[in-house]
């Protein structure tokens, strides 16, 4: 494995006369098996490396990337940040992070087994969640694929203004999509579970869920068209808490494309609802010991009790406002721009199980599964529109299931007509935790 | 002197001699082990980007990723590994792992010698990426930022993205293709919002293709400023979506989302053989309207889902899927066609090297029709108007899909009259196929990028007006 921060150092000396260097160098090691019919389809094992740098010189931007750490491409890639940089507009506000004090958090996010498990036992696993999940119910006909996958990143950051940080973190994953069918009939379900390390790794929990979703959706009818009460299962509406994060971005807020822009303190949701980022909090597969830009990474609370306590920054959108980064700064790897967003976001949960929020509610659908969240939802109106499919709720049981409808609202109003907030924090891959979420007066339209 | 092909780049490259002797032994050993089919597939792609956001110049950016994937089929398995180091040693650590799975195997295959290389070198020099200065890249950037600002005072931000790329790989299997390719695709992008009594509205467009910077020869850029602007100012008047099912009349120009969804993924041969789609089965069947005639056409000149070669060697095809509502064919790469003993649509792509290909669409469109827009929403009682689609989502193996809309209006007596806030739409593809009851003269293909199993590739979809009798949709108001 190479030293990243020894290659980072490297590129940061090559710094000129006035002259600003950040570099983000990764390298990741990724096993993927991919089940189908009792036999491995696929087989996909491989390294790769990387450097993003950002340069910055009279106030102006440069940035460019390199898919190795080759030295020639290395070099390359910086006279290309170099020269990318004159192109840039003049922005007072232009830089690199500063170390800010903050030390950062000691988090357990690496397991050895990850790498040291053969790959033969990968692949067993694999096999072995096809087999569960086709023994738990005679209905389900066959899967899509059974898949496991793995994957060990390592993340340094140095820049010219003092940043030394480094983090190394692993987990793999096993999910399966079953399909299951009755006469003329297909429905279909995934079901996964996380983990840091292998031995975590509980199948059983993966085949339960693709097993329970497809078969309780056997049957399933389009409702009929109303204003009903909603309740998100966790997955999904990790979803949509993470849409709702997004929106709490300086970068959004400070360029007018954030319903939530002037309006700290306010009230903007349920008293109900406490949204924390908190990418320190080991919980989360996104978590990390730094952010993006080599800071520490810290618990942020944006809302609470329903007030709009804060925004998250990188220090970009921080100096702007003279202010502090939150630690905030994500980027889509080496080849992607710096901006800030939420990265490890959770509602604080309530104290209600998923049976006793359901119990509540005289008519209404439990939705398991939506689509068309990139078609259907506009964080900067606010709209909201998702396929759905789910459960209907009929006087506090789970009726019939139902499918091929959508339901709509706006984000602002579904943040007020929260209803519910379960206790079953749920952790898995990506940036957002979910809870079993009840919200009233959203429209179902069916037949 | 620039169609300096990838073979002499590596010859100069230090530590990097990959010649023909070498993709020769690669393969080779890639079947040392035994199996049915071995591929190196070489990659480098250099791209360029830079946006305008808030009145600044920003995120100028430029790089370069090359690499090489091997890949190993023994009976049904395929091994793969990529390694970005294309040094011997490297590829040869690549062509273990890849063919690690055959070693339990006793399939064995001679591997037939490389036919002559085909190279299919990018026609326009003086339109390459690396030859268009950066600063009229930027110029496009402001032009649009400009226009977009000018629109209208209800116009409170602009943001606007330019990205090229220049794509060159080499594909060479053990059934002797021996294919390499350039490809250049430039796109802009602008998106606009509009702040009003009734909160924040956005309006977004794009332009995209298989070419260089002449792209914007024909392209109007100011037009298209205004026009994402427009839509941002006119939905700020938009009236809550209708709740419920209703006809749909889709503009030609709005993009052909529905039948990439409806149908489009529910063809691709890998999700047919697994029996994962409502599609299997049914060739020869009447699963669609008669007025529906679908193709799957890689060849339309300079469309963004075009190429010569799909990421396999194979040659793109202009295919057949549904005609007159019968169901023809289905989309097929090198695995799947090689399952059923048939040769490849052409179909099969992949994100980058580090990624396995698939059966992936190219540019799917609908036939024209013989009615006028205007018949068609004169004809139409009570209705939706869609004259911008969305994107979209599709479950191949239960059918139901949605997309979405980003302009509407309602159609009111066969008059279209106000304007609607952006929903879903949902329908069962087979079911929304058979009920297309009119589709008229115009036509267009719309750029968008398709995501499938965790890889992006850009495809183009195009349809001319229609209509569908009854689909669901997704509003807040009553029908």
């Amino acid at each position: 494995m190479p030293d990243l921060v020894t290659i980072g150092e490297q590129v940061i000396a090559l710094a000129g006369a006035n002259e600003e260097i950040e570099a983000y160098l990764l390298f990741e090691r990724e096993t993927s098996i991919r089940i189908y019919n009792s036999q491995v389809e696929s087989l996909t094992s491989a390294e790769s490396s990387g450097i993003g740098i950002r340069i910055i010189k009279d106030n102006k931007v440069g940035i460019s990337y390199a898919g190795t750490l080759a030295e020639n491409e290395i070099a390359a890639a910086i006279a290309q940040a170099r020269d990318n940089a004159r192109f840039g507009s003049y922005d007072p506000h232009a830089g690199i992070a500063s170390p800010d004090g903050l030390q950062a958090p000691s988090l357990e996010l690496w397991s050895a087994d990850i790498t040291t498990t053969p790959t033969e036992r990968k692949i067993a696993l694999a096999l072995e969640l096809e087999r569960v999940t086709l023994s738990k119910d005679k209905r389900i006909r066959s899967l899509n694929s059974s898949n496991y996958g793995d994957v060990l990143a390592e993340v340094a950051i140095v820049n010219t203004s003092g940043i030394r940080s480094y983090s190394q973190q692993t987990y793999c994953w096993a999910w399966s999509y079953a399909l299951a069918s009755e006469d003329d009939e297909t429905q279909t379900g995934y079901g996964l579970h996380a983990s840091r390390d292998f031995a975590g790794l509980d199948i059983e929990f993966a085949a339960d869920e693709a097993a329970r979703k497809a078969t309780r959706m056997l049957g399933a009818t389009k409702p009929s068209s109303g204003l009903f009460s909603v309740v998100f299962e966790p997955d999904i509406s990790s979803s949509i808490i993470g849409i709702i994060s997004s929106t709490l971005s300086a970068e959004a807020v400070q360029r007018g494309r954030s319903i939530f822009a002037g309006r700290l303190n306010e009230q903007v949701a349920n008293q109900g609802l406490t949204l924390i980022d908190d990418p320190a909090d080991a919980r989360f597969f996104s978590a990390s010991t730094y952010d993006d830009e080599g800071l520490a990474s810290r618990r942020n609370t944006l809302i609470e009790g329903g007030d709009l306590k804060s925004y998250l920054y990188d220090s970009y959108s921080a100096r702007k406002e003279g202010t502090s980064s939150t630690g905030s700064a994500i980027r889509g790897g080496i080849a992607g721009s710096c901006s800030p967003g939420p990265r490890a976001t959770m509602v604080l949960p309530g104290h209600q199980s998923a049976p006793e929020i359901i119990a509540g509610i005289e008519e209404g659908v439990l939705i398991q599964s939506i689509s068309g969240i990139h078609s259907g939802v506009n964080p900067i109106s606010g709209d909201f529109s998702v396929g759905a499919e789910g459960v209907w709720i009929k006087d506090g049981e789970l009726a019939n299931p139902v499918k091929e409808f959508t339901i709509a609202s706006n984000l602002q109003k579904m943040l007020q007509e929260i209803r519910a907030i379960g206790s079953d924090l749920t952790f898995r891959p990506g940036g957002t935790a979910g809870v079993t979420l009840a919200i009233d007066a959203i429209n179902v339209s069916g037949s | 002197m620039r169609a300096v092909d990838l073979l002499e780049t590596y010859k100069n490259l230090e530590n990097n001699v990959l010649d023909e002797t070498l993709v020769n032994k690669v393969i080779r050993a890639a079947l040392a082990r035994g199996g049915d089919f071995a591929e190196l597939f070489v990659e480098e792609k250099s791209t360029f980007s830079a946006s305008i956001d808030d009145g600044l110049i920003e995120d100028l950016a430029s790089g370069t990723a090359r690499g090489a994937g091997i890949r190993v089929r023994v009976g049904e398995t395929t091994g793969f590994a990529h390694t970005a180091d294309l040094s011997e040693t490297s590829l040869m650590r690549a062509v273990e792992a890849a063919s690690s799975l055959a070693r339990t195997s006793n399939r064995r295959v001679a591997q037939v010698g490389l036919n002559p290389r085909t190279f299919v070198a990018i026609d326009n020099d003086k339109a390459t990426p690396g030859s268009i200065a950066k600063d009229r890249k930027i110029d496009l950037l402001k032009r649009l930022d400009a226009a977009g600002r000018g629109a209208g005072a209800a116009i409170r931000q602009v943001s606007a993205g330019y990205s090229d790329s220049l794509r060159r790989f080499l594909v060479a299997n053990s059934e002797g293709v021996f294919v390499e390719e350039e490809q250049i695709r430039t796109r802009i992008a602008v998106s606009c919002v509009a702040i009003g009594d009734t909160g924040m509205q956005t309006g977004y467009e794009t332009a995209a293709m298989t070419m260089g910077f002449e792209l914007f020869d024909d392209i109007d850029l100011e037009n298209l400023a205004v026009s994402a602007a427009n839509r941002a100012i006119l939905k700020l008047s938009a009236r809550p979506t209708p709740s419920g099912q209703l006809p749909v009349v889709l503009n030609g120009l709005g993009g052909g989302v529905l039948f990439h969804e409806a149908c489009g993924h529910g063809l691709e041969a890998d999700h047919i053989l697994k029996d994962s789609s409502v599609y299997t089965g049914r060739l020869g069947d009447l699963v669609a309207s008669p007025l529906v005639t679908l193709l799957d056409d890689g060849t339309v000149h300079n469309q963004w889902g075009t190429y010569t070669h799909d990421d396999e060697g194979n040659v793109a095809g202009k295919n057949v899927l549904i005609e007159n509502g019968i169901l023809v064919d289905y989309m097929w790469d090198q695995t799947q066609g090689d399952r059923k003993s048939r040769a490849s649509s052409g179909n099969g792509r992949r994100q980058s090297y580090a990624h396995l290909p698939m059966v992936r669409m190219t540019n799917t469109y609908l036939m024209p029709g013989a009615q006028t827009p205007q018949e068609i929403i004169s004809d139409t009682e009570r209705g939706i108007y869609v004259a911008k689609l969305g994107g979209g989502q599709v479950n191949t193996a239960t059918g139901d899909f949605v997309f979405g809309m980003t302009e509407a209006y309602l159609i009111e007596d066969g008059q279209i009259t106000f304007p609607l806030r952006d929903a879903n739409l949902i329908g069962n593809g087979p079911e929304v196929l058979a009920n297309i009851d009119a589709v008229a003269n115009d036509f267009a293909i719309v750029p968008g990028t398709c995501g499938k199993d965790g890889q992006s590739v850009p495809v183009g979809c195009g349809q001319p007006t229609l209509r569908i009798t009854r689909v669901t949709v997704g509003g807040t108001a009553s029908a």
